[in-house]
C-alpha cells in the first residue's frame, strides 16, 4: 500500500509537468485552432536556453525566468513567420507545418547542441520534506505542484480579469467578431503563441533534472500531455491541469504494477487517449458548443 | 453637408465572382437608410464590404476620410459598427462579458454608465448579464449584437438582415428599439433587409440593389409607392 501512496505521488510531480505543456498546448488551441504538435520541441529548445544562461553564470530559477522571456518572442516569431503565412483554411497544411517545425527543431537541438544528454541543474532539493513510513514527499514534489498553482493562478487573473485576457478569449470564441469590435487579432494569436511557448519552458526545465537534457527531452512527455488534453478538453484549460495530473498518476501506477510488458507507461498514455476519444470525444471538461439560432 | 458615408463605384465579390458592380450610395448623420434586395443581391457583401471584411474596388468615405482597403479593426475606430448577419455574438462568453468587449476601442470613462444604458434599453440583457450569450434566444441574442455594437458609440451603425430568423412580433420590436436608437442617440442605421415593409417603416430613405448595382433609390415613401418596387419587395 505505501508503494502505492508513492507512486501516487510521483505521479502528481510528473503529471504537474505533462500539465504545463498541455496548458500550452491548450492554450494554442483555443485562440487558433491548432494543434500544435512541435510545442514540446520548443519547449525543448527553450530548456537549452535555460541551460546555456545558468551556464553562464545565471542561478537556475533566474535562468528559467530568462528562458521564458526569451520563449514569449520566439514563440511570437514562430506564429507570425511559420503559422500565419499558411492560413487557417486548410487544417491539415497547419498539421504538417507543425510537424515539419517538430522535425526541424529537433534536428537543429542536436545540430547546435549535440546528441549527448547534459544534466540540468534542480530548483528544488529532490530530498525528502516530509516522510510517513516509506512514503516521502520530496521538495521537488512540493516545489514543481506549487509552481504549477501559481501558473494556474495567474492565468486565471489574465483570461479573467485583464483586458486582453478578455480579448484573447474573444478571439477564441469568434475571430471574426473579434475584428468587428476592434481586437487586432494578429498581436492576440502573438501573445498566445508566446505565452504558450513559456509555459514550454517551464515544463521543460522542471522535467530536465530527472530526464537528461537532451533533443529528445520532451519526445514522451508531449505524448502525455496530449493525453493529458485529450481527457481534460483541448478547449479546457482547467482540462489540461486535471487531464495532467492523472494521466501523470496512470502512467506512475501502470509502470509499478503492470509488468507483463515493457514500457506499459508510455502505452497507457495512447490507451487513455484511445477510451476517451471513444467515450467522450470533447474531453472531462471539453465544451461542445450549443448555439441557439 | 458632406454625407457620413459616401460610397462610390464600389466592387467587391468572392475570388472570382464578383457580386458588387460599381454601386454608389450615401448615408448622412444621423439618418436611416435601407437597402432592399432579393437573395444574392449583394446586400451582406454591401456591408461586409464597407466593414473592410472583404477586398474592394472603388471608394468608401466615413466623414471625409477613405477607408478603403482598411482592416475592420481600423474601420471600427473611425465609428462604424458592423451587426453582422446571424449576430456574430461571442456564444460563450457572458452577455456583459459581449459588451465590454464592444467598448474594446474605448478608454474612456464612462464604459460602465453606457453599459447600463443599454441594460435600460434592452432590460432582459441586464437579467441575463451573467449567462452564456449562447444561451438565449435568437432575439435576445440580436439585442446584444446591437447593444455590443452601439457600447463602440459608433456614428454609423450597419446592420446586416437584423430580422433574419425571428418571429414577426420580435422583429416588430426589434425595429421599434432600432428607430429609438436613431431618434435618441442619434445614431445613422444602414439596414439590409428582405423585411421591406417594416425596414421601409423607420427608414428616411432607401436603396433597390439587383444583381450589384443600385436600380433605384428614393425616400421611403416614394418606394412604399413605386410600383416595381411594391411587385418586387413589398408582396402587395
Amino acid at each position: 500500500m505505501e508503494l502505492f501512496f508513492q507512486q501516487v505521488i510521483n505521479g502528481i510531480q510528473s503529471g504537474a509537468i505533462y500539465a504545463a505543456l498541455a496548458l500550452a498546448i491548450v492554450l494554442v488551441f483555443r485562440s487558433t485552432s491548432i494543434l500544435n504538435f512541435a510545442q514540446g520541441e520548443i519547449a525543448m529548445f527553450s530548456t537549452f536556453v535555460a541551460w546555456q544562461l545558468q551556464d553562464a553564470g545565471l542561478p537556475i530559477a533566474l535562468a528559467i525566468l530568462g528562458a521564458m522571456v526569451v520563449s514569449v518572442v520566439g514563440g511570437a516569431i514562430i506564429e507570425v513567420t511559420i503559422i500565419r503565412p499558411v492560413g487557417n483554411e486548410n487544417p491539415l497544411a497547419i498539421v504538417i507545418v507543425t510537424i515539419g517545425l517538430f522535425i526541424a527543431i529537433n534536428a537543429l537541438a542536436g545540430w547546435v547542441y549535440g546528441t549527448d544528454g547534459r544534466t540540468f541543474p534542480r530548483i528544488f532539493s529532490n530530498d525528502p520534506l516530509v516522510e510517513w513510513g516509506d512514503v516521502s514527499l520530496t521538495g521537488e514534489t512540493t516545489g514543481i505542484v506549487g509552481i504549477l498553482l501559481v501558473v494556474v493562478g495567474l492565468l486565471y487573473l489574465l483570461f479573467q480579469k485583464t483586458k486582453v485576457g478578455l480579448a484573447m478569449r474573444a478571439v477564441s470564441s469568434n475571430a471574426e467578431s473579434a475584428r468587428l469590435v476592434g481586437i487586432r487579432i494578429g498581436r492576440i494569436l502573438m501573445l498566445g503563441w508566446g505565452l504558450a511557448a513559456a509555459l514550454g519552458a517551464l515544463a521543460g526545465s522542471l522535467a530536465a533534472p530527472q530526464l537528461s537534457l537532451s533533443q529528445n527531452l520532451m519526445l514522451s512527455v508531449l505524448v502525455y500531455s496530449f493525453a493529458a488534453a485529450t481527457l481534460g478538453g483541448f478547449d479546457s484549460p482547467l482540462g489540461a491541469v486535471v487531464g495532467g495530473l492523472i494521466v501523470g498518476i496512470t502512467q506512475n501506477l501502470a509502470g509499478q504494477y503492470i509488468d507483463f510488458f515493457d514500457g506499459f507507461e508510455l502505452a497507457s498514455a495512447f490507451l487513455l487517449i484511445l477510451i476517451v476519444l471513444l467515450v467522450r470525444p470533447q474531453g472531462l471538461f471539453g465544451s461542445k458548443v450549443v448555439t441557439r439560432v | 453637408m458632406t454625407p457620413l458615408l459616401e460610397v462610390t463605384d464600389l466592387e467587391a465579390g468572392y475570388g472570382p465572382v464578383q457580386v458588387l458592380r460599381g454601386m454608389s450610395f450615401t448615408v448622412d448623420a444621423g439618418e436611416t437608410v435601407v437597402i432592399l434586395g432579393a437573395n444574392g443581391a449583394g446586400k451582406t457583401t454591401t456591408i461586409r464590404a464597407i466593414s473592410g471584411m472583404i477586398v474592394t474596388k472603388g471608394s468608401v468615405i466615413v466623414d471625409g476620410t477613405s477607408v478603403g482597403g482598411k482592416k475592420p479593426e481600423e474601420i471600427v475606430r473611425r465609428g462604424v459598427a458592423h451587426v453582422p448577419q446571424g449576430r456574430g455574438t461571442f456564444v460563450d462568453l457572458t452577455v456583459e462579458e459581449n459588451l465590454r468587449l464592444g467598448a474594446f476601442t474605448r478608454k474612456d470613462a464612462d464604459i460602465a454608465a453606457d453599459m447600463d444604458h443599454w441594460y435600460e434599453v434592452f432590460p432582459r440583457l441586464q437579467e441575463r448579464r451573467d449567462q452564456v450569450a449562447g444561451g438565449m434566444s435568437g432575439g435576445e441574442q440580436q439585442m446584444l449584437a446591437i447593444a455590443r455594437a452601439a457600447m463602440s458609440r459608433p456614428r454609423l451603425l450597419l446592420l446586416d438582415e437584423p430580422s433574419l430568423g425571428l418571429a414577426p412580433l420580435v422583429t416588430q420590436e426589434l425595429f421599434r428599439q432600432l428607430q429609438m436608437l436613431n431618434q435618441e442617440d442619434g445614431m445613422a442605421l444602414l439596414v439590409v433587409e428582405q423585411n421591406a415593409n417594416l425596414a421601409l417603416s423607420i427608414a428616411e430613405r432607401g436603396y433597390v440593389l439587383e444583381a450589384g448595382t443600385i436600380v433605384v433609390s428614393g425616400s421611403a415613401a416614394e418606394l412604399q409607392a413605386d410600383e416595381s418596387v411594391r411587385k418586387a419587395y413589398l408582396g402587395i
